[in-house]
Protein backbone atom coordinates (compact mmCIF):
# COMPACT_ATOMS: atom_id res chain seq x y z
CA UNK A 1 0.00 0.00 0.00
CA UNK A 2 1.67 3.26 -1.29
CA UNK A 3 0.79 6.59 1.19
CA UNK A 4 2.24 9.48 -0.26
CA UNK A 5 3.97 12.05 2.90
CA UNK A 6 0.52 14.35 2.87
CA UNK A 7 -1.13 11.51 4.16
CA UNK A 8 1.54 10.24 6.53
CA UNK A 9 0.91 14.67 7.76
CA UNK A 10 -2.45 14.08 7.86
CA UNK A 11 -2.13 11.09 10.36
CA UNK A 12 0.53 12.82 12.43
CA UNK A 13 -2.16 16.03 12.50
CA UNK A 14 -4.34 13.51 13.75
CA UNK A 15 -2.59 11.79 16.14
CA UNK A 16 -1.32 14.68 17.67
CA UNK A 17 -4.76 16.37 17.56
CA UNK A 18 -5.94 13.01 20.00
CA UNK A 19 -3.26 13.46 22.17
CA UNK A 20 -4.35 17.07 22.69
CA UNK A 21 -8.28 16.65 22.95
CA UNK A 22 -7.58 13.33 25.23
CA UNK A 23 -4.96 15.06 27.77
CA UNK A 24 -7.24 18.50 27.95
CA UNK A 25 -10.93 17.13 28.26
CA UNK A 26 -12.12 17.42 31.72
CA UNK A 27 -9.67 19.92 33.14
CA UNK A 28 -10.68 23.48 34.05
CA UNK A 29 -7.28 24.90 33.36
CA UNK A 30 -6.80 22.87 30.09
CA UNK A 31 -3.64 23.63 28.43
CA UNK A 32 -2.64 26.42 30.96
CA UNK A 33 -1.36 23.39 32.98
CA UNK A 34 1.53 23.51 30.82
CA UNK A 35 2.25 27.02 31.61
CA UNK A 36 1.90 26.38 35.57
CA UNK A 37 4.23 23.82 35.86
CA UNK A 38 7.32 25.87 34.76
CA UNK A 39 6.10 28.90 36.95
CA UNK A 40 5.88 27.42 40.06
CA UNK A 41 9.27 25.59 38.87
CA UNK A 42 11.15 28.69 38.78
CA UNK A 43 9.66 30.27 41.74
CA UNK A 44 10.72 27.43 44.08
CA UNK A 45 14.08 27.28 42.74
CA UNK A 46 14.72 30.97 42.92
CA UNK A 47 13.63 30.81 46.13
CA UNK A 48 16.40 28.14 47.41
CA UNK A 49 18.98 28.98 45.02
CA UNK A 50 18.63 33.33 45.76
CA UNK A 51 17.46 32.93 49.39
CA UNK A 52 18.95 29.42 51.10
CA UNK A 53 22.00 28.92 48.71
CA UNK A 54 23.47 32.40 47.69
CA UNK A 55 24.21 32.65 43.98
CA UNK A 56 25.56 35.93 43.37
CA UNK A 57 27.28 35.61 40.42
CA UNK A 58 24.13 35.10 38.88
CA UNK A 59 22.38 37.98 37.66
CA UNK A 60 18.47 38.07 37.25
CA UNK A 61 18.42 34.42 38.45
CA UNK A 62 14.82 33.76 37.12
CA UNK A 63 15.29 34.44 33.84
CA UNK A 64 18.69 32.03 34.00
CA UNK A 65 16.58 29.66 35.42
CA UNK A 66 13.79 29.98 32.87
CA UNK A 67 16.16 29.82 29.81
CA UNK A 68 17.34 26.47 30.94
CA UNK A 69 14.11 25.12 32.66
CA UNK A 70 12.25 25.19 28.89
CA UNK A 71 14.33 23.28 26.40
CA UNK A 72 14.98 20.34 29.75
CA UNK A 73 11.22 20.56 30.25
CA UNK A 74 10.11 19.28 26.94
CA UNK A 75 12.57 16.95 26.67
CA UNK A 76 12.12 15.22 29.69
CA UNK A 77 8.49 15.32 28.62
CA UNK A 78 8.83 14.52 25.37
CA UNK A 79 10.94 11.28 26.00
CA UNK A 80 8.95 9.98 28.94
CA UNK A 81 5.62 10.37 27.20
CA UNK A 82 6.99 9.00 23.78
CA UNK A 83 8.37 6.18 25.52
CA UNK A 84 5.23 4.77 26.52
CA UNK A 85 3.47 6.09 22.92
CA UNK A 86 3.47 2.88 21.97
CA UNK A 87 1.98 1.19 24.59
CA UNK A 88 -0.27 3.62 25.32
CA UNK A 89 -1.60 3.19 22.08
CA UNK A 90 -1.32 -0.54 21.54
CA UNK A 91 -4.89 -0.94 20.31
CA UNK A 92 -4.32 0.82 17.29
CA UNK A 93 -0.62 -0.97 16.76
CA UNK A 94 -2.74 -4.33 17.10
CA UNK A 95 -5.38 -3.48 14.68
CA UNK A 96 -4.13 -1.01 12.11
CA UNK A 97 -1.54 -1.17 9.41
CA UNK A 98 0.21 2.07 9.87
CA UNK A 99 3.66 3.53 9.80
CA UNK A 100 4.28 3.06 13.68
CA UNK A 101 6.89 5.78 13.57
CA UNK A 102 4.25 8.54 13.73
CA UNK A 103 3.15 7.58 17.09
CA UNK A 104 6.40 8.85 18.99
CA UNK A 105 6.99 11.12 16.56
CA UNK A 106 3.57 12.91 16.93
CA UNK A 107 4.08 12.69 20.79
CA UNK A 108 6.96 14.64 20.35
CA UNK A 109 5.40 17.15 18.36
CA UNK A 110 2.96 17.16 20.54
CA UNK A 111 5.45 18.63 23.38
CA UNK A 112 7.04 21.09 21.23
CA UNK A 113 3.14 22.87 20.59
CA UNK A 114 3.76 23.51 24.91
CA UNK A 115 7.40 24.01 24.36
CA UNK A 116 6.89 26.65 21.36
CA UNK A 117 4.15 28.40 23.40
CA UNK A 118 6.66 28.69 26.46
CA UNK A 119 9.78 29.67 24.04
CA UNK A 120 7.28 32.53 22.66
CA UNK A 121 6.32 33.40 26.25
CA UNK A 122 9.85 33.53 27.07
CA UNK A 123 10.73 35.73 24.53
CA UNK A 124 8.52 38.12 25.68
CA UNK A 125 9.56 37.95 28.90
CA UNK A 126 13.26 39.05 28.20
CA UNK A 127 11.51 42.04 25.72
CA UNK A 128 9.75 42.92 28.73
CA UNK A 129 12.32 43.51 31.10
CA UNK A 130 14.24 44.89 28.29
CA UNK A 131 17.30 42.25 27.59
CA UNK A 132 15.91 43.10 24.06
CA UNK A 133 16.29 41.41 21.06
CA UNK A 134 19.48 40.44 19.73
CA UNK A 135 20.10 39.12 15.76
CA UNK A 136 21.44 36.29 17.67
CA UNK A 137 17.86 34.80 17.95
CA UNK A 138 17.92 33.84 14.83
CA UNK A 139 20.15 30.87 16.35
CA UNK A 140 17.13 29.67 18.11
CA UNK A 141 15.01 27.50 15.50
CA UNK A 142 18.28 25.96 14.87
CA UNK A 143 18.88 24.95 17.93
CA UNK A 144 15.66 23.97 19.08
CA UNK A 145 15.49 22.30 16.21
CA UNK A 146 18.81 19.77 17.00
CA UNK A 147 16.95 19.47 20.48
CA UNK A 148 13.38 18.40 19.03
CA UNK A 149 15.69 15.95 16.64
CA UNK A 150 17.26 14.80 19.43
CA UNK A 151 13.82 13.94 21.29
CA UNK A 152 12.39 12.21 18.11
CA UNK A 153 15.82 9.44 18.15
CA UNK A 154 15.27 8.99 21.81
CA UNK A 155 11.64 8.55 21.61
CA UNK A 156 11.60 6.49 18.98
CA UNK A 157 14.31 3.78 20.55
CA UNK A 158 12.93 3.79 24.19
CA UNK A 159 9.07 3.36 23.00
CA UNK A 160 10.52 0.16 20.87
CA UNK A 161 12.24 -0.95 23.84
CA UNK A 162 9.61 -0.24 26.20
CA UNK A 163 6.97 -3.03 24.14
CA UNK A 164 9.65 -5.89 25.37
CA UNK A 165 11.08 -4.76 28.60
CA UNK A 166 8.03 -3.10 30.49
CA UNK A 167 10.73 -1.56 32.96
CA UNK A 168 11.96 1.18 30.12
CA UNK A 169 9.55 3.50 31.55
CA UNK A 170 11.06 3.32 34.70
CA UNK A 171 14.76 4.19 33.46
CA UNK A 172 13.38 7.03 31.72
CA UNK A 173 11.91 8.51 34.68
CA UNK A 174 15.27 8.10 36.67
CA UNK A 175 17.65 9.18 33.81
CA UNK A 176 15.33 12.36 34.00
CA UNK A 177 15.62 12.96 37.64
CA UNK A 178 19.01 12.58 37.26
CA UNK A 179 19.65 14.80 34.39
CA UNK A 180 18.04 17.52 36.38
CA UNK A 181 21.23 17.66 38.45
CA UNK A 182 23.66 17.00 35.35
CA UNK A 183 22.13 19.75 32.73
CA UNK A 184 23.41 23.31 34.30
CA UNK A 185 19.91 24.43 34.96
CA UNK A 186 19.78 26.28 38.40
CA UNK A 187 23.70 26.24 38.24
CA UNK A 188 25.89 27.65 35.06
CA UNK A 189 28.78 25.51 33.77
CA UNK A 190 31.02 28.13 35.22
CA UNK A 191 30.80 26.92 38.37
CA UNK A 192 31.84 23.46 37.28
CA UNK A 193 35.25 22.13 38.35
CA UNK A 194 37.49 21.96 35.53
CA UNK A 195 37.75 18.19 35.81
CA UNK A 196 34.03 17.47 35.50
CA UNK A 197 33.52 19.82 32.27
CA UNK A 198 33.74 16.74 30.42
CA UNK A 199 30.20 15.45 31.75
CA UNK A 200 28.34 18.23 29.67
CA UNK A 201 30.87 18.06 26.67
CA UNK A 202 28.07 14.96 24.48
CA UNK A 203 25.06 15.78 26.51
CA UNK A 204 22.87 17.65 24.01
CA UNK A 205 20.68 18.63 26.64
CA UNK A 206 23.30 20.93 28.32
CA UNK A 207 24.48 22.07 25.19
CA UNK A 208 21.05 23.20 24.08
CA UNK A 209 20.48 25.15 27.40
CA UNK A 210 24.29 26.87 26.88
CA UNK A 211 23.33 27.52 23.87
CA UNK A 212 19.90 29.36 24.31
CA UNK A 213 21.74 31.28 27.50
CA UNK A 214 24.20 32.37 25.32
CA UNK A 215 21.83 33.93 22.96
CA UNK A 216 19.43 35.30 25.17
CA UNK A 217 21.83 36.41 28.06
CA UNK A 218 25.06 37.02 26.41
CA UNK A 219 24.10 38.12 23.02
CA UNK A 220 26.27 35.89 21.81
CA UNK A 221 25.92 33.21 19.05
CA UNK A 222 26.82 29.28 20.24
CA UNK A 223 29.96 28.38 20.03
CA UNK A 224 30.60 26.37 16.49
CA UNK A 225 32.15 23.39 18.34
CA UNK A 226 29.14 23.25 20.51
CA UNK A 227 27.04 22.97 17.70
CA UNK A 228 29.10 20.56 16.01
CA UNK A 229 28.51 17.98 18.57
CA UNK A 230 25.16 18.94 19.37
CA UNK A 231 24.52 18.52 15.28
CA UNK A 232 26.71 15.18 15.51
CA UNK A 233 24.69 13.97 18.88
CA UNK A 234 21.05 14.98 17.50
CA UNK A 235 21.25 13.11 14.14
CA UNK A 236 23.08 9.93 15.14
CA UNK A 237 20.07 9.46 18.29
CA UNK A 238 17.35 9.94 15.52
CA UNK A 239 19.55 7.45 13.24
CA UNK A 240 20.02 5.25 15.51
CA UNK A 241 16.38 5.67 16.94
CA UNK A 242 15.10 4.93 13.47
CA UNK A 243 17.41 2.05 12.95
CA UNK A 244 15.85 0.34 16.24
CA UNK A 245 12.94 1.26 15.72
CA UNK A 246 12.54 -0.40 12.32
CA UNK A 247 14.02 -3.78 13.80
CA UNK A 248 11.73 -4.22 16.87
CA UNK A 249 8.50 -2.68 15.21
CA UNK A 250 8.31 -6.06 13.13
CA UNK A 251 7.13 -7.79 16.33
CA UNK A 252 5.09 -5.35 18.22
CA UNK A 253 2.27 -6.58 17.42
CA UNK A 254 3.15 -9.74 19.32
CA UNK A 255 4.16 -8.67 22.20
CA UNK A 256 0.51 -5.88 22.78
CA UNK B 1 -4.52 -9.14 -9.67
CA UNK B 2 -3.71 -10.82 -6.77
CA UNK B 3 -4.39 -8.45 -3.95
CA UNK B 4 -3.40 -10.46 -0.94
CA UNK B 5 -1.03 -13.32 -1.30
CA UNK B 6 0.42 -15.83 1.55
CA UNK B 7 3.08 -17.82 0.69
CA UNK B 8 3.78 -20.76 2.99
CA UNK B 9 3.43 -18.23 6.16
CA UNK B 10 3.71 -19.77 10.00
CA UNK B 11 3.63 -17.53 12.59
CA UNK B 12 4.87 -18.57 15.93
CA UNK B 13 3.93 -17.22 19.89
CA UNK B 14 6.16 -16.93 22.58
CA UNK B 15 3.85 -17.43 25.54
CA UNK B 16 4.94 -16.04 29.06
CA UNK B 17 3.74 -17.90 31.90
CA UNK B 18 4.82 -15.33 34.20
CA UNK B 19 6.28 -11.72 33.17
CA UNK B 20 9.92 -12.64 33.60
CA UNK B 21 12.39 -10.67 35.75
CA UNK B 22 15.92 -9.33 33.69
CA UNK B 23 17.64 -12.57 35.09
CA UNK B 24 15.29 -15.34 34.40
CA UNK B 25 14.85 -13.61 30.84
CA UNK B 26 18.54 -13.76 30.01
CA UNK B 27 19.06 -17.33 31.50
CA UNK B 28 15.91 -18.85 29.55
CA UNK B 29 17.28 -17.33 26.61
CA UNK B 30 20.33 -18.22 26.53
CA UNK B 31 19.18 -21.81 27.21
CA UNK B 32 17.53 -21.49 24.30
CA UNK B 33 14.49 -23.03 25.86
CA UNK B 34 11.43 -20.78 25.32
CA UNK B 35 7.38 -22.04 25.55
CA UNK B 36 6.06 -21.55 21.97
CA UNK B 37 3.34 -22.47 19.54
CA UNK B 38 2.63 -22.21 15.93
CA UNK B 39 -0.61 -20.29 15.27
CA UNK B 40 -0.22 -20.85 11.65
CA UNK B 41 1.76 -23.57 10.39
CA UNK B 42 2.52 -23.15 5.77
CA UNK B 43 -0.04 -21.28 4.94
CA UNK B 44 -0.45 -20.71 1.67
CA UNK B 45 -3.46 -18.38 -0.07
CA UNK B 46 -4.02 -16.01 -2.87
CA UNK B 47 -6.69 -13.84 -3.06
CA UNK B 48 -7.85 -12.11 -6.44
CA UNK B 49 -9.20 -9.07 -6.93
CA UNK B 50 -13.09 -9.38 -7.09
CA UNK B 51 -12.81 -12.80 -5.07
CA UNK B 52 -14.76 -13.42 -1.41
CA UNK B 53 -13.32 -15.60 0.74
CA UNK B 54 -14.76 -16.85 4.21
CA UNK B 55 -12.24 -18.21 6.41
CA UNK B 56 -13.69 -20.52 8.99
CA UNK B 57 -12.48 -22.87 11.47
CA UNK B 58 -13.31 -23.12 15.26
CA UNK B 59 -11.40 -21.21 17.98
CA UNK B 60 -8.00 -21.40 18.09
CA UNK B 61 -7.44 -22.31 14.45
CA UNK B 62 -5.03 -18.99 13.73
CA UNK B 63 -8.24 -17.36 12.09
CA UNK B 64 -7.62 -14.13 13.39
CA UNK B 65 -3.41 -14.21 13.22
CA UNK B 66 -4.54 -15.12 9.76
CA UNK B 67 -6.27 -11.99 8.94
CA UNK B 68 -3.43 -10.02 11.13
CA UNK B 69 -0.72 -11.03 8.63
CA UNK B 70 -2.91 -10.88 5.89
CA UNK B 71 -3.51 -7.16 6.29
CA UNK B 72 0.23 -6.20 7.35
CA UNK B 73 -0.77 -5.45 11.58
CA UNK B 74 1.93 -8.18 12.57
CA UNK B 75 4.93 -10.02 10.05
CA UNK B 76 5.17 -14.19 9.85
CA UNK B 77 7.80 -16.00 11.53
CA UNK B 78 8.49 -18.22 8.03
CA UNK B 79 7.12 -17.59 4.73
CA UNK B 80 6.43 -14.38 3.15
CA UNK B 81 3.05 -11.86 3.18
CA UNK B 82 2.24 -9.43 -0.03
CA UNK B 83 -0.71 -6.70 0.08
CA UNK B 84 -1.57 -5.01 -2.77
CA UNK B 85 -4.28 -2.31 -2.30
CA UNK B 86 -5.71 0.25 0.30
CA UNK B 87 -7.47 -2.29 2.89
CA UNK B 88 -9.67 -1.16 5.75
CA UNK B 89 -9.85 -3.96 8.36
CA UNK B 90 -12.22 -4.45 11.02
CA UNK B 91 -10.26 -6.57 13.51
CA UNK B 92 -12.29 -6.45 16.58
CA UNK B 93 -15.04 -3.70 17.79
CA UNK B 94 -13.81 -0.37 17.93
CA UNK B 95 -10.01 -1.26 16.97
CA UNK B 96 -8.59 1.80 16.39
CA UNK B 97 -10.91 3.80 18.21
CA UNK B 98 -9.99 5.47 21.46
CA UNK B 99 -12.68 5.79 24.12
CA UNK B 100 -11.91 8.92 25.30
CA UNK B 101 -12.28 10.94 21.60
CA UNK B 102 -16.70 11.40 20.60
CA UNK B 103 -17.69 9.54 17.32
CA UNK B 104 -16.95 12.10 14.95
CA UNK B 105 -13.36 12.96 16.18
CA UNK B 106 -12.32 8.49 15.81
CA UNK B 107 -14.13 9.12 12.26
CA UNK B 108 -11.27 11.69 11.46
CA UNK B 109 -8.73 9.73 13.90
CA UNK B 110 -9.62 6.23 11.96
CA UNK B 111 -9.79 7.45 8.41
CA UNK B 112 -6.22 9.39 8.89
CA UNK B 113 -4.62 5.66 9.77
CA UNK B 114 -6.49 3.91 7.22
CA UNK B 115 -4.70 6.13 4.91
CA UNK B 116 -7.70 8.74 3.43
CA UNK B 117 -7.17 12.31 2.95
CA UNK B 118 -8.82 14.92 4.60
CA UNK B 119 -10.98 15.48 1.60
CA UNK B 120 -11.63 12.66 1.27
CA UNK B 121 -13.10 12.18 4.83
CA UNK B 122 -14.89 14.93 4.62
CA UNK B 123 -16.57 14.30 1.50
CA UNK B 124 -18.32 10.99 3.05
CA UNK B 125 -18.32 12.68 6.73
CA UNK B 126 -22.31 12.75 6.78
CA UNK B 127 -22.79 9.25 5.52
CA UNK B 128 -20.64 7.32 7.99
CA UNK B 129 -22.79 9.15 10.94
CA UNK B 130 -25.72 8.55 8.43
CA UNK B 131 -25.46 5.00 8.08
CA UNK B 132 -23.78 4.39 12.03
CA UNK B 133 -27.04 5.49 13.08
CA UNK B 134 -26.12 6.56 16.05
CA UNK B 135 -26.99 10.57 15.35
CA UNK B 136 -27.29 11.49 19.28
CA UNK B 137 -24.12 9.78 20.22
CA UNK B 138 -21.80 10.81 17.58
CA UNK B 139 -20.48 14.13 19.76
CA UNK B 140 -20.40 11.93 22.83
CA UNK B 141 -17.20 9.91 24.14
CA UNK B 142 -16.96 6.22 22.45
CA UNK B 143 -16.91 5.18 25.98
CA UNK B 144 -20.45 5.84 26.70
CA UNK B 145 -21.33 3.29 23.18
CA UNK B 146 -23.00 -0.15 23.76
CA UNK B 147 -21.35 -2.39 21.94
CA UNK B 148 -23.81 -2.75 18.57
CA UNK B 149 -22.99 1.02 18.81
CA UNK B 150 -20.13 0.44 18.65
CA UNK B 151 -19.83 -2.15 15.54
CA UNK B 152 -21.67 -0.19 14.07
CA UNK B 153 -19.56 3.03 14.06
CA UNK B 154 -16.73 0.75 13.15
CA UNK B 155 -18.26 -0.83 9.98
CA UNK B 156 -19.93 2.36 8.44
CA UNK B 157 -16.07 3.97 8.65
CA UNK B 158 -14.93 1.02 7.36
CA UNK B 159 -17.03 0.49 4.55
CA UNK B 160 -17.96 4.16 3.29
CA UNK B 161 -13.98 4.82 2.48
CA UNK B 162 -14.20 2.94 -0.61
CA UNK B 163 -11.23 0.72 0.52
CA UNK B 164 -10.19 -2.00 -2.16
CA UNK B 165 -10.48 -4.96 0.35
CA UNK B 166 -12.49 -5.68 3.00
CA UNK B 167 -11.64 -7.20 6.14
CA UNK B 168 -14.04 -8.24 8.41
CA UNK B 169 -13.21 -10.61 12.24
CA UNK B 170 -16.85 -11.49 13.19
CA UNK B 171 -17.62 -8.15 13.97
CA UNK B 172 -21.22 -8.77 12.28
CA UNK B 173 -22.32 -11.04 15.00
CA UNK B 174 -22.99 -8.29 17.43
CA UNK B 175 -25.57 -6.08 15.46
CA UNK B 176 -28.95 -6.66 15.45
CA UNK B 177 -30.92 -7.90 12.55
CA UNK B 178 -32.22 -4.42 10.79
CA UNK B 179 -28.17 -3.39 11.35
CA UNK B 180 -26.53 -6.52 9.86
CA UNK B 181 -29.46 -6.47 6.79
CA UNK B 182 -28.05 -3.12 6.48
CA UNK B 183 -23.74 -4.17 6.45
CA UNK B 184 -24.93 -7.41 4.30
CA UNK B 185 -26.77 -5.38 1.75
CA UNK B 186 -23.94 -3.13 2.00
CA UNK B 187 -21.46 -5.56 1.63
CA UNK B 188 -23.12 -6.67 -1.63
CA UNK B 189 -23.18 -3.48 -3.09
CA UNK B 190 -19.65 -3.12 -2.38
CA UNK B 191 -18.82 -6.77 -4.04
CA UNK B 192 -20.88 -5.34 -6.76
CA UNK B 193 -18.12 -2.85 -7.18
CA UNK B 194 -15.84 -5.82 -8.26
CA UNK B 195 -13.88 -4.90 -4.54
CA UNK B 196 -12.62 -7.83 -2.56
CA UNK B 197 -13.85 -9.11 0.51
CA UNK B 198 -12.08 -11.71 3.54
CA UNK B 199 -13.86 -12.02 6.29
CA UNK B 200 -13.95 -14.68 9.28
CA UNK B 201 -17.16 -15.56 10.83
CA UNK B 202 -19.04 -18.69 12.52
CA UNK B 203 -22.12 -18.08 10.94
CA UNK B 204 -22.25 -20.48 8.01
CA UNK B 205 -25.78 -18.28 6.67
CA UNK B 206 -23.13 -15.46 6.15
CA UNK B 207 -20.55 -17.64 5.16
CA UNK B 208 -23.06 -19.33 2.44
CA UNK B 209 -24.63 -15.88 1.16
CA UNK B 210 -21.58 -13.55 1.21
CA UNK B 211 -18.79 -15.90 -0.58
CA UNK B 212 -18.32 -17.96 -3.03
CA UNK B 213 -14.71 -19.59 -1.21
CA UNK B 214 -13.90 -20.96 1.65
CA UNK B 215 -11.02 -21.82 3.73
CA UNK B 216 -11.13 -23.93 6.34
CA UNK B 217 -8.25 -23.35 8.65
CA UNK B 218 -7.59 -26.18 11.50
CA UNK B 219 -4.74 -25.99 13.83
CA UNK B 220 -3.05 -23.57 12.40
CA UNK B 221 -2.97 -25.51 8.92
CA UNK B 222 -5.53 -25.07 5.98
CA UNK B 223 -7.93 -27.96 6.17
CA UNK B 224 -9.49 -26.96 2.77
CA UNK B 225 -9.87 -24.28 0.41
CA UNK B 226 -12.66 -24.27 -1.96
CA UNK B 227 -16.63 -23.66 -3.18
CA UNK B 228 -17.53 -22.41 0.29
CA UNK B 229 -20.96 -24.82 0.44
CA UNK B 230 -18.43 -27.56 -0.18
CA UNK B 231 -16.48 -26.80 2.50
CA UNK B 232 -19.14 -25.89 4.86
CA UNK B 233 -20.36 -29.42 4.44
CA UNK B 234 -17.13 -30.63 5.34
CA UNK B 235 -16.80 -28.48 7.59
CA UNK B 236 -19.69 -29.50 9.27
CA UNK B 237 -19.87 -33.30 8.96
CA UNK B 238 -15.94 -33.02 10.49
CA UNK B 239 -17.23 -30.89 13.43
CA UNK B 240 -20.04 -33.37 13.96
CA UNK B 241 -17.35 -36.59 14.06
CA UNK B 242 -16.22 -35.19 17.28
CA UNK B 243 -19.48 -35.32 19.03
CA UNK B 244 -20.04 -38.97 20.59
CA UNK B 245 -23.03 -41.23 18.25
CA UNK B 246 -26.38 -40.01 19.23
CA UNK B 247 -25.59 -36.51 20.01
CA UNK B 248 -24.06 -35.51 23.27
CA UNK B 249 -25.28 -31.77 23.30
CA UNK B 250 -28.69 -31.79 23.86
CA UNK B 251 -30.50 -28.72 21.80
CA UNK B 252 -33.64 -27.23 22.33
Amino acid sequence: MLRTSHDHLYILYNLIAKDFKIRYRNMSLGIFWSLLNPIIMVTVLTFVFTRIFNNPAIHSYPLFLLIGLIPFNFFTLAWASGTNSILDNAALVKKVRFHREVIPISVVLGNVIHFLIQMVLLMGLMVFVGQGVNRYWLWLPVVLGLEIVFACGMALAFSALDVYYRDTRYVVESANLVLFWLVPIFYSLDQVPREFTILYQFNPLAAVVLACRRIFLDSMPPPESLLRNLTLVSVSALAAGLVIFGQMKKRFADYL
Amino acid sequence: MTLIELHDVSKRYFLHHKRQLLVEHVASTLRRERNSFWALRHVSLKIEAGEAVAIIGPNGAGKSTLLSIAVGVTSPTEGGARLHGRVAALLELGSGFHPDLTGRENIHLNAALLGYSRQQVHASLESIIDFAGVPDFIDEPLRTYSTGMLARLGFSVAVHLEPDILVLDEVLAVGDEEFQRKCIDRIFEFRRQGKTLLFVSHSAEFVRSLCRRAVWLELGRVKMDGEASDVLAQYRAGTQAFLPVGGGVTTG
